[in-house]
């Protein structure tokens, strides 16, 4: 039987009463979200909080808002939230395509997006489509609020920047006309982490690629990115030929390790293969050829 | 600390320590032992519960975390003296073997038909797809699912005046599905 270990517990019912108890209950409280992270770390002593300040009552971090050639997704919406608005799929189907495939329709009905971001895990999914799309975090403290960019946001694995007594309340992702993007994933069952997973965002005049971001993840690529890969690709032809060269730029500068997922070798070979079939995906949607 | 659920329709205040998880709290607090506790790793699904309308993985939850909130378990599934059309589907399609998943499985089901009443075979594994019967009896929980859709889509179209599931299916008593 797994159990936490004793705890104090806060309810917050604002985010301004949440950073009050986070500054109150000083580095060692923890913010509890879904939990779905947290709790199962909590039973094996991973993390031994002594106090959780629980932001499940903030429903003003629980939304997605297209406006102002942005996309805002509020901390607090839940996986299946962002699986089910249109919106946000419309205009970045590499969110979708992600979030069909992290955990199971349960796991995703209470899991946060904010939590999972926070939770820093090195095989996350969504760190590598946020890393693709450029997003932004917003993080608020008690000094007021502050952004900072996706790809600046996890500092080593399951660590972020996200301070003690600061709260991630909002991500934000510039909407840019022209582009297309996807997500793919292998993985040794439904649900699980990834292997290997890569997203892609891409922007098109006519055949020429404009712009492209790429993010991988359980791949050790610095910041969730394959920067030298999108540098590559900038001015290039929309080409199969360039985007398997992509895809091997992307392989040579990831740093994956053996584990019971896989050995480094298997994850390299997938860092440039689910690289080049996620660029030919997203120029697929980009050009309105492919869903 | 002291919590207020209400647990099928019933508000239940007790005094829990804060670590408490919500599967236990229904278990050995309350004596609602449908739900079952299975893998303790949210992967397994036998915990499955509603809070507040939606189906979760209830030992990954803290039972301080329903506090002020709604939670249906088996329990809350049929009415009175009728059983819930996925229960019937059930045990009708031999839905169970040993029957230890099924609580988990059959409250996701029940929220599947909620917001989708005739599910392909495709829908119905994906939405239980966070669940392990380990019996392996996935075949017949598909076949059950897809009865209680059937038996409500045509008590619908039965009904004399488009009532919702549950209200215009032929009524069949606990007793003669489980004799």
């Amino acid at each position: 039987m797994q159990v936490p270990a004793q705890v104090e517990y806060e309810k917050a019912a604002s985010v301004e009463h949440a950073l009050a108890l986070l500054d109150r209950y000083g580095p060692a409280a923890r913010v509890l979200a879904g939990g779905h992270s947290l709790i199962p770390m909590m039973k094996l002593r991973l993390a031994q909080p002594e106090t959780l300040v629980d932001i499940n009552g903030l429903t003003e971090l629980a939304y997605l808002r297209a406006a102002d050639g942005e996309l805002r997704i509020g901390a607090l919406t839940r996986h299946a939230e962002l699986l089910g608005s249109a919106a946000a799929g419309a205009h970045f189907a590499i969110l979708h395509d992600a979030e069909r495939v992290i955990a199971d329709p349960v796991v995703r009905n209470w899991g946060t997006i904010g939590g999972s971001l926070c939770q820093a895990d090195p095989s996350e999914d969504l760190s590598a489509a946020f890393a693709a799309l450029k997003a932004t975090m917003v993080i608020r403290g008690p000094d007021g609020t502050r952004t900072v960019p996706a790809r600046e946001f996890h500092t080593a694995p399951y660590e972020t920047v996200v301070a003690p007594g600061e709260l991630l309340t909002e991500i934000r992702i510039p909407i840019r006309p022209g582009g297309g993007s996807a997500y793919e994933k292998v993985g040794r069952r439904v649900g699980d982490w990834p292997v290997g997973a890569a997203g892609v965002a891409i922007w098109l005049a006519g055949d020429t690629i404009t712009d492209a971001g790429i993010g991988l993840t359980a791949v050790g690529a610095r910041h969730f990115a394959a920067a030298e890969a999108e540098d590559f690709l900038r001015g290039a032809a929309a080409s199969e030929e360039n985007f398997a060269r992509a895809g091997e730029i992307a392989a040579e500068h990831c740093r994956p390790v053996s584990d019971q997922r896989g050995p480094a070798a298997y994850k390299r070979h997938l860092a440039a293969e689910l690289t080049a079939r996620a660029l030919r995906r997203a120029a697929g949607r980009a050009r309105g050829e492919v869903t | 600390m002291q919590i207020t659920v209400t647990v099928n329709g019933e508000a239940c205040t007790r005094e829990i320590e804060p670590r408490l998880l919500l599967i236990h709290f229904l278990r050995d607090d309350l004596g609602l032992t449908g739900s079952h506790w299975g893998c303790d790793t949210s992967n397994c699904g036998a915990c499955v519960v509603w809070l507040d309308g939606t189906p979760v993985k209830s030992c990954t939850v803290l039972a301080a975390m329903a506090d002020g909130h709604r939670v249906r378990t088996v329990e809350g599934m049929a009415a009175p003296g009728r059983l819930d059309p996925v229960q019937e589907g059930f045990a009708r399609c031999h839905g169970l073997q040993c029957g230890f998943c099924t609580p988990g499985m059959m409250l996701t089901a029940r929220w599947l038909l909620d917001r989708n009443p005739r599910p392909t075979a495709e829908e119905i594994r994906e939405a239980l797809s966070g669940q392990v019967c380990r019996c392996t009896g996935y075949e017949n929980i598909v076949r059950a699912v897809q009865w209680a859709a059937r038996h409500e889509a045509d008590g619908r179209a039965a009904g004399p005046d488009g009532a919702g599931p549950g209200t215009a299916s032929p009524a069949t008593t606990a007793s003669e599905v489980t004799r």
